[in-house]
């Protein structure tokens, strides 16, 4: 996806809470990408190291969590693990799924002071 | 970057000029102005200096207790980091997001129709957008906002139908944001309770993931592509509700398999509509004016339905006049 712009939304986020919050420097951001969000987890280092240059999160570590894939199959009528995009359900092999989990790309936490 | 709305527009153009912040987001205390013509490719460096005036507003005591402010607790022993978490759980989106929000209560607000049209350059979108608005021009308002890296011609096309239109440029960019649109509609003048279309920029990869607060994206495949394009680009396919599948009257000269194409498009979207049409010779063109006009009708009336509530609740309200004497 955006990886670059993305990882310039979450600095603009940071900055936006350091304010509201009042905290000067960022040593840690916790990522977490949903394994079904179409966010590349290398792109997205690269481009968050590039981006965080001379901004409050300069040397910030950067932790990803990966959350899961989970669907709702319309024909099974249930909760499935779904680990790719428009891929069949592992279970009946149906096409009619609806993500229901693992599409995010949140900031969950940041580490100040 | 503008650091008080958070866009970074690089060299971002709404009719040929910069996009200006002059009348917005004052009420924060950064005193620094910035313009936004400089370019920047993504190696650049934040030079704003920011000058915060924080407001500690707690007392020191003088006893070892801990000073409770926001965030977590923190000791004020000198020297000690004062390291913490800040929860933040918020989507890295939440900005194009809430943008797209504002633009959608605009929307509901003048009873706008507004739809996001979406394809590879080249599928035939801008004729197929002028044959609708020379189509439905004399019964409806209507109005237009074009997306292109660079140039004004297609909004000047759109504008020799006599509709309203305005053109944003992204320069290097490969999308329409939320922010542009917000910026568009504010030199587009057109009467309220119409059809809004908003020509994105072509590309079958990046639009898809950009909410612009459209009501619905549309999505316009020329039967000269490959009907495996869905399947090749399945994040627009998904993403949008209805596919227009132009340029049917070049058929007789491809190998082309409609039904292959509907098939690969119903496997990433098992409820998208497909309307085979041309917008040169007309065919299937009704079927398109019928689907705007019956989800325009759908959306006000889902719209309505809350007021009719809230009328319904007065009038129940004024039907039992409190009198005195008399006990409810």
């Amino acid at each position: 996806m955006h990886e670059m712009s993305l990882a310039e939304g979450i600095i603009q986020l940071i900055e936006q809470h350091a304010a509201e919050q009042d905290f000067q420097q960022v040593t840690l951001v916790h990522l977490e990408i949903g394994k079904l969000s179409n966010v590349e987890v290398d792109a997205m280092r690269f481009c968050f190291d590039a981006v965080c240059e001379n901004t409050l999160a300069q040397g910030a570590t950067l932790k990803i969590t990966e959350s899961p894939g989970v669907g709702w199959c319309m024909d099974c009528a249930k909760q499935i693990s779904y680990q790719a995009l428009y891929q069949p359900c592992p279970e009946c092999g149906g096409h009619k799924i609806q993500v229901t989990g693992g599409n995010e790309m949140l900031i969950k936490e940041l580490e100040v002071n | 970057m503008c650091t008080s709305c958070g866009c970074s527009h690089g060299e971002a153009r709404v009719e040929g000029g910069a996009i200006s912040h002059q009348d917005e987001h004052h009420e924060h205390t950064h005193g620094h102005s910035h313009d936004h013509g400089h370019s920047h490719d993504h190696g650049h460096q934040h030079s704003h200096s920011h000058d915060h005036s924080h407001d500690h507003s707690h007392t020191h005591d003088h006893k070892n207790d801990i000073h409770f402010g926001k965030g977590a607790a923190r000791s004020h022993a000198p020297g000690l980091s004062q390291q913490r978490m800040v929860q933040i759980e918020q989507s890295i989106l939440s900005k194009n997001d809430q943008y797209a929000a504002i633009n959608r209560q605009r929307f509901q607000a003048g009873n706008i129709f507004a739809l996001n049209l979406v394809s590879s350059p080249g599928s035939g979108k801008t004729t197929l957008l002028t044959t609708t608005l020379n189509a439905l021009k004399d019964s409806i308002s209507l109005g237009v906002i074009e997306g292109d890296q660079e140039t004004a011609n297609d909004a000047d096309r759109i504008r020799q139908t006599g509709v309203s239109a305005v053109q944003v440029n992204t320069g290097k960019g490969c999308h329409l944001d939320a922010h542009m649109i917000g910026h568009a509609l504010e030199k587009l003048s057109f009467e309220e309770q119409g059809l809004l279309f908003i020509e994105n920029v072509g590309n079958l990869v990046c639009p898809a993931g950009f909410d612009l607060g459209e009501a619905h994206k549309v999505a316009i495949l020329s039967v000269t592509e490959g009907e495996d394009k869905p399947l090749k680009y399945p994040d627009m396919f998904h993403a949008a509700d209805v596919l227009l599948l132009n340029k049917v009257d070049l058929l007789p000269h491809l190998n082309f398999d409609v039904e292959l194409c509907i098939e690969n498009a119903k496997k990433v979207n098992p409820n998208i509509e497909v309307i085979r049409c041309s917008a040169t010779t007309g065919e299937g063109m009704q079927a398109w004016y019928q689907w705007l006009e019956s989800r325009r009708i759908a959306l006000l009336e889902k719209q309505l339905q809350p007021l009719k509530n809230k009328i319904s609740a007065i009038e129940q309200v004024l039907a039992k006049p409190i009198s005195a004497g008399v006990v409810n």
